[in-house]
C-alpha cells in the first residue's frame, strides 16, 4: 500500500486545502448539475432515450469485431488509412511516425481524452514537434503545464481570475484587459495563426460510424473543424468503444451526451469527417489517418467491467459525485477522474497503483442515477474492491480487523457478548452524551463527535423485557 | 405510549435490528417494535441475527459477506416479512444477497426469496401495511435527509414523508441537497476522514441553514455522522431516526443527549 495510497491521500489533502480550487469546482459542477437537471426535465423521453442508448452500446460491444471490420472497410473506401494500436505505446508510435514522415513542425490538437490516455502530448514533445492545443480549456492547461482535471472542462480547476493571470503572462502580446471576452479574443488571435500554419491536425472522435467510415467530433468552439480541415494531414485517435452502427445511432447517443454533459440540446459544432479531401472539394486534408486504440478495452469485454465500455464520456458522474466535488480531478492521479475514472484507472494504470480510487467512494449511487447509458458505477467500484481484497492489496491491519470482526459476527452468541462489552467500553470513554476522542477511530473523532451509547444493547434490553412481558415462543 | 397487543392474525414480521441500532441506539429498535405492532404485525426478533455483512461487502471481502448472508437468511426465512430500520441494510439484503449467493445452488433461491420479502420499515408500514400513526403530536420544526441507499436502492422518499405528515404540530422544512450523500459511506468516513469531513461539513451547513429544531433520517450511520458533526460545530439541532418521531419517542433524548 504505501506509496500510492499515501500519494492519493496527500493529493486529496492538498486539494481540500485549496480554497480557489473549491470555488472553481463548485462553479462548474454546480452549473452543470443545474443545467443537466433542466435539460432532462425538458426531455420527457429521457428514460426511453437512455434505454435506447444503453441498448445501442451493448449491441456494439457484443458485436465489436463485426463493427470494427465494417468501420475499417468503409473508412478505407472513403480514403482514410486505418491503423490498429494494441496499447498506448503502439498508439504513440503510430502517431509520432506519421508526424515525422510528414516532416511536421507544428501539430494542432483538438481536445481528446484518448490522446491524454495514450500520453500523446509528451510523445510529441519527445519527437521535437511543437504541439498547439486548440480547445480553449486545453490551451489554458497547456499554458499552465498541467493535465486535464475534468473530461469535458479540462481546466475547470482554474478560476477565471487564475486564467486571466495565465493569459497575461503567457500571451504575447498580453490581453488588453482581463474580462472574459477580451481574454477569449486574445486566445483566438494566438490560435488562429497556428491553425493555418499547422502541418498535422490531431483530433479524437466522439463516434466512429461503422456504416459510413466517418469520425464524428462535437465541440462548442469550432476548434475541431479548424484542427482537422486546414492541415495537410488529419489524424484521429479513438478508443474502439466509440463505434456506433450508423449515423442515426450516433444522433441517438448525441441527444444523451450533450444533455448529460452541458445541459444543452446540441453542441455548437457537430461534424462527421468522412475521409480526406476528394477531387473537387474546396478544402480538407490530403491524408486522413484513423488510429484505433485498444489499450485494455478488449480485456474489459471479457470481465466484470464490460459495462464500462458503454461510457460516452459526458462527465455527469463526476459532476454529481460528492468526492469529486471536494477533491477535483487531479487528486485521482489518472487520465480520467471521478467515478468513471475510478473504474477505468485501474484498467489503465494497474490496481496496485490506484486501489484507493475504488475505496474513496461513499457508494451513494448518484453517479449511476445520472449516467446516460446506465453504467452501474458503484457495482463496478465494488468489483475493484473485491479484486483488491482477493489480490491482498488491502493493508494487513484492515484485513486482520475485518477478519476478527467477521469471525465474531458469524457467531451470534459471541457477537452479543462482544457487543455488550463494546458498548460499555465505548460509554466509559465519553462524557455528557458524546465521545470526543477514540484512539481506534481517530478518523471519526478528528472531525466529529461520536454519540455515547446508553450502555445496554437492544438485544439485552429486549430479552429482559421479553422475559417479563411474554412467554418466549 | 399506548401498549398494543399483537394481532394474532397479523403477518409474522422478523425485525432485523441492525448492528448499529443494537449497539448505539436501542430506542430505534423499540420504536420499530412498537410501530410494527401498532400496524398489526406479530413481531419477533430472531436471535440468529448479528450484522447484515456490509462491512465485509464494502471491503471486497465477499466470502465473509456471503457467510453473513447465509446466517441472516437462515435466521429470518421463516418470517412472512423481514423489516429493518435502515435503508442501507435492507438494500444489502434485497440487492446484494442474491448477487453474493447467485452461484450457490443451495442458497441462491433462498436469497431471492428473502430479498422479495425484505423491507425498510417506513416503506413496509406505508406500502405493505397501509399504516398511519394516530394521535402523535410534536411541536417542532424538522428537516429530512434522504439517506442514499434507501433512496436509490429502494426508492424510499415518499413513505417517510407521508408518515411524518401525520404527526400533528410537526412542521417540515425543505433541506437543500436533501438527496446528496452526507459523507458517511460506512468505512469510507474513517478511511478517508478528510474527504468525508469536507462533505459532511457542507451537509451540516445546509442543515443549519434550515434552522429546523430537528434533523430526521432513516439510517443510523448517516445520523451519527451528521449528529456528530453538528455537535462538533456547536449546532443545537437535535437528531432522531424518523421512526423515533413516528413512535412518539422524540420527547426522550436525541442522539448524543443523555436522559
Amino acid at each position: 500500500m504505501d506509496a500510492p495510497q499515501l500519494a492519493f491521500k496527500e493529493r486529496a489533502a492538498a486539494a481540500l486545502a485549496d480554497g480557489a480550487l473549491k470555488i472553481a469546482i463548485e462553479r462548474t459542477t454546480g452549473n452543470a448539475e443545474r443545467k443537466r437537471a433542466a435539460a432532462v426535465a425538458a426531455f420527457p423521453e429521457f428514460e426511453a432515450a437512455r434505454a435506447r442508448g444503453k441498448a445501442i452500446k451493448d449491441h456494439v460491444i457484443a458485436h465489436l469485431d463485426h463493427y470494427l471490420e465494417m468501420f475499417e472497410r468503409n473508412a478505407t473506401a472513403a480514403g482514410a488509412q486505418v491503423h490498429w494500436a494494441a496499447d498506448d505505446a503502439e498508439a504513440r508510435a503510430i502517431v509520432t511516425r506519421i508526424c515525422l514522415d510528414a516532416k511536421a513542425r507544428i501539430v494542432t490538437r483538438s481536445k481528446s481524452m484518448l490522446g491524454e490516455e495514450i500520453g500523446l502530448p509528451h510523445a510529441l514533445a519527445d519527437a521535437g514537434i511543437e504541439r498547439v492545443e486548440t480547445d480553449l480549456a486545453e490551451h489554458i492547461i497547456q499554458l499552465a503545464g498541467e493535465r486535464p482535471s475534468h473530461i469535458v472542462w479540462p481546466a475547470m480547476h482554474r478560476t477565471r481570475e487564475q486564467v486571466a493571470q495565465l493569459f497575461m503572462s503567457g500571451h504575447d502580446p498580453a490581453p488588453a484587459a482581463d474580462d472574459p471576452a477580451t481574454m477569449v479574443q486574445s486566445a483566438r488571435r494566438i490560435l488562429r495563426a497556428k491553425f493555418l500554419g499547422a502541418d498535422v491536425g490531431i483530433s479524437g472522435a466522439n463516434f466512429l460510424v461503422a456504416d459510413t467510415g466517418a469520425t464524428c467530433t462535437v465541440t462548442n468552439e469550432g476548434n475541431a473543424e479548424l484542427t482537422t480541415t486546414p492541415p495537410r494531414i488529419h489524424i484521429v485517435t479513438a478508443g474502439i468503444e466509440k463505434l456506433v452502427p450508423s449515423t442515426a445511432h450516433a444522433f441517438a447517443l448525441l441527444r444523451l451526451l450533450v444533455r448529460s454533459a452541458t445541459g444543452g440540446e446540441m453542441t455548437q459544432y457537430t461534424t462527421f469527417h468522412h475521409g480526406p479531401k476528394r477531387a473537387g472539394d474546396a478544402d480538407g486534408p490530403e491524408e486522413k489517418h484513423i488510429v484505433l486504440v485498444d489499450n485494455g478495452r478488449t480485456r474489459m469485454l471479457g470481465d466484470e467491467f464490460r459495462a464500462m465500455l458503454r461510457c460516452i464520456r459526458c462527465g455527469a458522474c463526476m459532476n454529481h459525485c460528492v468526492v469529486y466535488r471536494q477533491i477535483g480531478g487531479h487528486a485521482y492521479g489518472g487520465t480520467y477522474p471521478g467515478p468513471m475514472g475510478a473504474v477505468l484507472t485501474p484498467v489503465l494504470d494497474g490496481l496496485a497503483q490506484s486501489r484507493d480510487l475504488a475505496h474513496a467512494c461513499t457508494m451513494n449511487g448518484r453517479c449511476a442515477e445520472v449516467c446516460p447509458v446506465g453504467i452501474p458505477l458503484p457495482t463496478l467500484l465494488r468489483a475493484w474492491r473485491r479484486r483488491s481484497w482477493r489480490e491482498r492489496l488491502e493493508p494487513g491491519s484492515v484485513r486482520a480487523g475485518l477478519g476478527l470482526w467477521a469471525m465474531v459476527a458469524r457467531r451470534p452468541r459471541l457477537y452479543r457478548l462482544a457487543s455488550r462489552i463494546g458498548v460499555r467500553a465505548l460509554r466509559l470513554m465519553g462524557r455528557r452524551g458524546w465521545v470526543r476522542s477514540l484512539p481506534l477511530a481517530k478518523g471519526w473523532t478528528a472531525y466529529r463527535d461520536m454519540p455515547r451509547p446508553s450502555g445496554r444493547t437492544f438485544m439485552e434490553q429486549y430479552r429482559a423485557e421479553q422475559a417479563g412481558r411474554r412467554t418466549p415462543e | 405510549m399506548p401498549a398494543t397487543l399483537p394481532d394474532p392474525a397479523g403477518p409474522r414480521v422478523g425485525l432485523f435490528v441492525t448492528c448499529l441500532v443494537d449497539a448505539m441506539r436501542p430506542g430505534i429498535g423499540f420504536a420499530a417494535l412498537q410501530l410494527l405492532e401498532e400496524a398489526g404485525c406479530r413481531v419477533e426478533v430472531p436471535q440468529g441475527q448479528t450484522c447484515c455483512g456490509q462491512p465485509a461487502l464494502n471491503s471486497g471481502d465477499d466470502r465473509d459477506a456471503a457467510d453473513l448472508a447465509r446466517q441472516t437468511i437462515a435466521a429470518f426465512e421463516h418470517c412472512d416479512h423481514v423489516v429493518l430500520p435502515s435503508g442501507s441494510c435492507a438494500g444489502t439484503m434485497v440487492h446484494a444477497y442474491p448477487e453474493l449467493l447467485a452461484h450457490d445452488p443451495a442458497w441462491a433461491p433462498r436469497a431471492r426469496a428473502l430479498a422479495a420479502k425484505t423491507h425498510e420499515i417506513t416503506s413496509f408500514l406505508v406500502d405493505v401495511m397501509g399504516y398511519r400513526p394516530q394521535g402523535r403530536r410534536l411541536d417542532a420544526t424538522a428537516t429530512y435527509h434522504d439517506s442514499c441507499a434507501g433512496l436509490r436502492e429502494l426508492g424510499i422518499a415518499a413513505q417517510p414523508r407521508a408518515l411524518l405528515a401525520e404527526v400533528e404540530g410537526l412542521q417540515m422544512r425543505p433541506l437543500e441537497g436533501n438527496d446528496v450523500c452526507c459523507g458517511f459511506g460506512g468505512t469510507f468516513c474513517v478511511k478517508y476522514p478528510r474527504i468525508s469531513d469536507a462533505i459532511t461539513t457542507e451537509k451540516a451547513q445546509a442543515i443549519e441553514r434550515t434552522a429546523a429544531d430537528i434533523l430526521l433520517a432513516g439510517d443510523l450511520g448517516c445520523l451519527m455522522n451528521m449528529a456528530g458533526k453538528l455537535h462538533r460545530r456547536g449546532a443545537a439541532t437535535r437528531c432522531f431516526h424518523t421512526i423515533e418521531v413516528l413512535a412518539g419517542r422524540a420527547d426522550g433524548p436525541a442522539i448524543g443527549e443523555e436522559g
